[in-house]
């Protein structure tokens, strides 16, 4: 099943780099609707490493969403494997990095669970985030 | 008068009606059973996600070890992150 989906995620960004002459160095951007969702505070960024939806989602968000935890969770457990980590150890570490790298007026997870919104100071994370 | 049974006594057709003890205990389970199928406890979903604290046992100097990798690993993921 992972066979799968890697090859058809391998297909498809195959596709994509095709179709918009995309095939430098640099790495990939974000989605333009994962971008406008982050930016509009819809989705937010929670300490274990992965995205959620904040308040009321519709169904598209939601398989946003899960598209893009899917992907991130293949990713950790291939860095976390390498690094000689638990899974939940390196997402974790993610965690604090990408809420770290939130943008004033995104959401993120504060460590009392309730959903903050990021202004210009530094974000509140946990004790053990680096 | 007393009365004299020459032969076993049939059992009765009805059983008498519960009196006393029996009828509070066989009340009070009735009333508990209904309570508790009856719909007098509730539980609804909540609207904002639970917390459960499964990154205790991550250990601070885990995540200093892993911190730069882990940045590395944003960076080359940029579209998912």
């Amino acid at each position: 099943m992972h066979t799968g989906f890697n090859r058809a995620t391998l297909a498809l960004s195959a596709v994509a780099l095709t179709l918009t002459g995309f095939a430098g160095p640099a790495f990939a951007q974000r989605d333009p609707a994962y971008e406008a969702a982050r930016a509009s505070g819809k989705i937010g960024e929670k300490m274990d490493g992965y995205l959620a939806i904040v308040g009321a989602g519709d169904a598209t968000l939601r398989q946003l969403v899960d598209d893009l935890n899917i992907k991130r969770r293949a990713v950790y457990a291939d860095k976390a494997k390498a690094a000689s980590a638990t899974l939940e150890e390196y997402a974790f570490t993610a965690g604090c990095l990408a809420i770290a790298r939130t943008a004033p007026g995104e959401k993120y997870q504060a460590p009392d669970g309730s959903w903050q919104t990021r202004g210009n100071g530094p974000p509140v994370r946990d004790p053990r985030c680096p | 008068m007393i009365a004299v049974y020459l032969t076993k006594g049939a059992c009765p057709a009805h059983k008498p009606p519960m009196y006393g003890g029996l009828r509070t205990c066989t009340a009070a389970m009735v009333v508990l059973g209904s309570m508790l199928t009856g719909g007098c406890i509730s539980v609804n979903a909540p609207s904002e996600p639970i917390v459960i604290e499964l990154n205790i046992n991550i250990k601070q100097e885990v995540i200093y070890r892993l911190a730069e990798d882990a940045g590395n690993t944003i960076d080359e993921n940029a579209d998912i992150f």
